[in-house]
């Protein structure tokens, strides 16, 4: 795709613990356009995160590239990020820690106008409407992060990175350290954010019934791999992988019909020591004989999605998955 | 002096709101700071205060305690009440400048060692362990006594060995905190080391740095009387509590000659340090942050 802000390919991203090296993320390939809400979904673990830290450049990748906009994304280091990926920012999930408590509201939203030069007092002029924008008055500019809420402080972190108006942001679990009343309103505020801005946005979550909500596509991942991307309606209304399907199987419904989420058996293995051949096979309901030993190629199936199952035959309609 | 009690008091405002520690409900505190403002008048109101010139010799020798001396005279004929209260004018604003001297340098060394990590931090922080082998008294000394005797050569000396405590402090502190979501967001959005480290970084330390300063005032006094007691800090004949207590010790017959200096080295000494404790209660970081959130 050539109109996509973001292109990775190929993405691996590797970390060392005791002595050993972690594949986090395996070979990832994403695209996201602009305007275009793209949620990230998996388990604990799965490396959603490191994906979305490696692609802002707060963590360097070990293969592979992140595109933002036609040039390769470099790791933040010491000296100043490079003008070209400013418009390139990120919501972190703990607004408790990505606040300095020490610091006026007004001087943090500022910040990013005044590096890139603009007078203090545009900057803070600039800090109050971006705080109406989200939702607080303009005169919180003068009070201090422990002054608010959970969810008023994440709409401060979303105003900040919007003080420099930037082109995509990855959002990191933007509302799952949020209380239930505020997770609504916040997810809704950055969907209206993306449409004003035409941004583009990733938004990681384990919470799929936001993401069906708020995403144009989804990319379920699995201990660092995407196993499926695709239109949000049609994962949820076929799931083509096993996976897929268990972890929308698993989503609790609050209608009172005493319905029991499908549990999925086992934890998302260790990453230091991925289980051979499809990732997923010893949790698999469906794993057949060559799953333990064949790793699934990518294939995209005639309804434009993308999905790593041997089931699933490359340019036909998904097969329905039953278990 | 004007600055740090201006700072005191701003504190003391700061944790006021709701806090049970505040200084002023803690009466030790209360005594510390009557005692430094004792003593911060005497040393300001000196020549209005003291009965006599401090350097006049026209009493007679070894004059004990009276209506007429106070404090009684020493072997050269001064009245040591007045030389005590001249003193408070070399110890006070010496024990500060040495504050702020080793607190500005270790807070710098330490926020560098912290920030930049790695090769550059260890080799620091290996400087610093050199210095912690050291009794402090020990090294003063013997830098004191390389530089010459002179109380500008004592500061440096308690300075050398004063700096690496602070260090210590803000790299923990600067370590703590560049985990801190805010500073990798800071540098998405364009910011400098330097920018990071004195806009996103420096306001974590004021608080601890200044609790760790206002108990190192006491140490400091100490220290700079001790090498003036050893005669490598003030030189007479200046009137300075250390030096005098010297004289009081190769007469210790007299024994109002080494009293009265000691006594006010121990009061300024104790007082700063109850003002030291009462202030890190009551910005103790968890309390602190207990009442933030």
């Amino acid at each position: 795709m050539s109109n996509s802000i973001i292109e990775v390919s190929n993405l691996s991203v590797e970390y060392t613990r005791n002595g050993k090296k972690i594949r986090a993320v395996a070979g990832v390939d994403i695209q996201l356009a602009p305007g275009e809400i793209l949620g990230l979904v998996g388990e604990s673990g799965c490396g959603k995160s490191t994906l979305g830290k490696t692609i802002v450049g707060i963590l360097k990748g070990a293969e592979g590239e992140v595109l933002f906009n036609g040039k390769s994304v470099e790791k933040i280091g010491r000296g100043r990020r490079d003008p070209h990926f400013l418009n390139l920012q990120m919501i972190f999930q703990d607004p408790y820690g990505s606040l300095n408590p020490r610091r006026k509201i007004g001087e943090q939203i500022a910040d990013g106008p005044m590096i890139a030069g603009v007078s203090k007092s545009d900057a803070l002029k600039k800090a109050q409407s971006l705080l109406e924008r989200v939702g607080l008055p303009a005169n919180a500019v003068d009070r201090f992060p422990h002054q608010f809420s959970g969810g008023q402080r994440q709409r401060i972190a979303i105003a900040r990175a919007l003080a420099i108006s930037p082109t995509a942001i990855i959002a990191d679990e933007p509302i799952s350290a949020l209380d239930t009343s505020s997770q609504a309103a916040v997810a809704n505020l950055l969907v209206n954010l993306v449409e004003e801005f035409n941004m583009g946005m990733i938004f990681i979550s384990h919470d799929l019934s936001i993401v069906r909500r708020i995403s144009d596509r989804v990319a379920v991942m699995y201990l660092g791999k995407i196993v499926e991307t695709g239109k949000t309606e049609d994962i949820w209304n076929s799931p083509s992988h096993p996976y897929t399907k268990a972890l929308i199987a698993a989503i609790p419904h609050a209608d009172g019909q005493s319905f029991v989420p499908l549990d999925l058996p086992g934890d998302v293995p260790n990453p230091a020591f991925p289980p051979s051949g499809c990732r997923f096979h010893p949790r698999c309901p469906v794993a057949q004989s060559q799953c333990s030993s064949v790793e699934p190629l990518k294939v995209s199936l005639k309804d434009g999605r993308e999905v790593s199952c041997v089931l699933q035959e490359a340019g036909t309609m998904p097969k329905a998955i039953t278990f | 002096m004007k600055i740090s009690k201006n700072k005191t008091a701003k504190i003391a405002k700061e944790a006021k709101p709701g806090n049970s520690n505040s200084i002023w409900r803690q009466p030790l505190a209360i005594v510390g700071v009557v005692t430094i403002g004792l003593w911060v008048v005497a040393a300001i109101f000196a020549p209005w205060i003291a009965p006599y010139d401090p350097l006049s010799q026209d009493a007679d020798k070894f004059v004990t305690p009276s209506a007429k001396h106070w404090m009684g005279t020493d072997e050269l004929n001064r009245d040591i009440l007045s030389r005590v209260i001249y003193g408070a004018r070399i110890s006070l604003p010496y024990s500060l400048l040495l504050v702020v001297l080793s607190a500005a340098i270790g807070s710098i060394i330490g926020g560098i060692s912290g920030y930049f990590g790695g090769k550059v931090d260890a080799v620091i922080m290996r400087i610093t362990d050199m210095f912690f082998a050291f009794p402090a008294i020990v090294l003063a000394m013997a830098v004191a006594a390389a530089l010459g005797p002179e109380i500008r050569n004592a500061v440096i000396a308690i300075t050398i060995v004063a700096w690496p405590v602070y260090a210590r402090l803000v790299r923990g502190l600067i370590l703590n905190a560049k985990q801190n979501d805010y500073v990798t967001a800071s540098a998405l959005l364009g910011s400098s080391s330097s920018r990071t480290l004195l806009v996103d970084l420096r306001p974590n330390l004021s608080g601890p740095v200044f609790v760790l300063a206002a108990l190192e005032v006491g140490n400091a006094l100490l220290l700079l009387s001790g090498l003036s007691f050893l005669g490598l800090g003030a030189q007479p004949p200046a009137a300075e509590w250390g030096s005098m207590v010297s004289m009081g010790a190769v007469n210790f017959d007299r024994w109002w000659v080494g009293l009265f200096p000691g006594l006010a080295i121990l009061t300024a000494v104790l007082a700063f340090n109850f003002i030291g404790d009462a202030l890190r209660d009551a910005l103790d970081p968890r309390t602190a942050k207990a009442l933030r959130d």
